[in-house]
């Protein structure tokens, strides 16, 4: 196994190996090789379909691979015992806040399932996490009542009551304006620097990406392109990983424009 | 169909290996226990009022025509507490409430709660299964206890007021009471108790099978529905059967 596989101070490491996926005859991964260090933030970034989700998927154990392993701190990702371990989180890109909940009662499920704390403690819990993602007083409010943004953070305030060694982020600020954007990255870093809790992103926001990455990865057709530094992804010399960084829209001058400016000129 | 039957087997032992966990899960239990009972209760009372009525309806002016007036009350009884109750109520209940577990569970399943909840290392079976299937395994057996008394109700109403059948009220229920014991009640309670498994447990393995977006949760909700239904039928015949053997 790697030297990333092993942990470092109670944080967790993943080692991936080799991993392939296929749906049907359509091979979404083709053998991926990472590691993620203890710690640091991992952002996994490419077009929309090149299979990000599906390999963050794997990377919790919610897809099985067609060949290939994942290693969480050195043990297999089926091992049953490994969930019970670890405390692994996930923030979904929708969300996936359970419909029939409220707000406090989303947040505040995992500790309340699993009996981790006393009920009145747990509300404190959750009064807090809530704080910290800017939505005290939402406590009640359904999943219904709430924005996308909103949504996405109480997703990430569930994830921040497992006090999570790993966590895993899907998307974090799709559908989300600039400004709620940087405030979702900026919670990313506070929490990697606050609990140590080793972070997998997934997005396919360059700003983001480049914005709290340690490492990156650019994934497009289901292989890696590009990994390191994200200096060292941005010197990348793969024309796809380029043509992927400059992209930006550039309008092109309609008929009447042009005229315009060549009168203008004149 | 088979495959669906077993991996609905899987599903079956995985909730009854997590049966211990009942009392951590009581309160979901109440709750859905709560929905069951609300949603159904009106529609039970006035599906087994008319039941019962129909029944003294077709069998009463017949009966009456060759001189077995006294046995109206019997032939009713019977006929809703062993049969008609248990297998009607669990049609109405597979229609009503199968069919909301397998859209909520489905639901759960397009829009990745249920994966939310296997990443908070909380098993859907214990969580979404194991409180469905109890509660509607109590609260079944309960609806057709009362479906029997209004059937019953229904089947006396009928029988007092149409002028063909004229039997009394006091008749009809002292050959009802003389023909009916404990146990044949039983038999129907036995019966919907393992129909309300079937239903509980076809609705939650369709609701977790659910893939696609809305469409996906149509199919699951119709399956359901139509599967639980084909199976109480199926299995109403094996049961009458093992309890007559049983003298039941």
């Amino acid at each position: 196994m790697a030297d990333s596989s092993s942990s470092e101070n109670g944080k967790v490491c993943v080692a991936v190996r080799g991993i392939r996926k296929n749906f049907g005859e359509n091979e979404v991964l083709k053998g991926i090789n990472f590691d993620v260090r203890c710690g640091e933030i991992f952002v996994i970034m490419g077009p929309s379909g090149s299979g990000k989700s599906v390999l963050l998927k794997h990377l919790i154990g919610l897809e099985q691979p067609s060949a290939g392993e994942v290693h969480i701190d050195g043990h297999a990702i089926e091992s049953p015992e490994l969930l019970s371990k670890y405390r692994i989180a996930m923030v979904f890109q929708s969300g996936a806040l359970l419909s029939s909940l409220s707000v406090s009662q989303n947040v505040g499920l995992y500790l309340r399932e699993h009996r981790l704390k006393p009920l009145d403690e747990i509300d404190d819990i959750v009064r807090e996490k809530l704080k910290i993602v800017g939505l005290e007083g939402a406590e009640d409010k359904m999943p219904t009542e709430l924005s996308g943004g909103m949504k996405k953070r109480v997703a990430i305030a569930r994830a921040l009551v497992m006090e999570p060694q790993l966590i895993l982020y899907d998307e974090p600020t799709s559908e989300l304006d600039p400004l709620i954007s940087i405030t979702i990255g900026q919670e990313i870093l506070k929490m990697r620097d606050e609990t140590g809790a080793t972070s997998i992103v997934v997005t396919h926001d360059r700003g983001l990406g480049f914005g709290i990455a340690d490492r990156m990865a650019i994934i497009r057709h289901g292989e890696i392109l590009a990994l390191g530094t994200p200096m060292q992804v941005r010197n990348s010399e793969n024309e796809e990983v380029q043509t992927f960084l400059n992209a930006s829209f550039q309008r092109q001058p309609n008929d009447n424009e042009q005229n315009e400016e060549e009168e203008e000129e004149s | 169909m088979f495959r669906d039957i077993g991996k609905m087997t899987i599903l079956a032992w995985r909730t009854l290996a997590a049966l211990p966990l009942t009392f951590r899960h009581f309160r979901k239990v109440l709750e859905q226990l709560f929905e069951i009972g609300n949603a159904s209760l009106l529609m039970a009372c006035i599906l087994s009022m008319f039941i019962g009525g129909v029944l003294a309806l077709q069998t009463g002016p017949v009966m009456v025509e060759r001189g077995l007036a006294s046995v109206v009350g019997a032939v009713v009884g019977l006929s809703v507490c062993k049969e008609l109750a248990p297998v009607m109520m669990s049609v109405l209940i597979a229609g009503r409430i199968g069919s909301a577990m397998a859209a909520e569970i489905g639901s759960m399943a397009v829009y990745q709660e249920i994966d939310a909840l296997r990443t908070m290392n909380i098993n859907p079976v214990h969580y979404l299964v194991l409180p469905r299937v109890i509660a509607i395994t109590i609260a079944l057996p309960c609806l057709v206890l009362f479906a029997d008394l209004i059937g019953w109700v229904g089947g006396a109403l009928v029988s007092a007021t149409n002028p063909e059948i004229a039997i009394t009220w006091q008749a009809y229920f002292s050959n009802l009471s003389s023909v009916v014991d404990t146990g044949d009640v039983l038999n129907g309670l036995i019966k919907s108790g393992i129909f309300a498994m079937i239903i509980g447990l076809v609705s939650c393995h369709q609701g977790l099978a659910t893939i696609g977006g809305p469409r996906g949760i149509g199919r699951s909700v119709t399956k359901a529905v139509v599967n639980s239904i084909v199976l109480i039928l199926i299995t109403d015949y094996f049961i009458t059967r093992f309890l007559l053997r049983m003298d039941l």
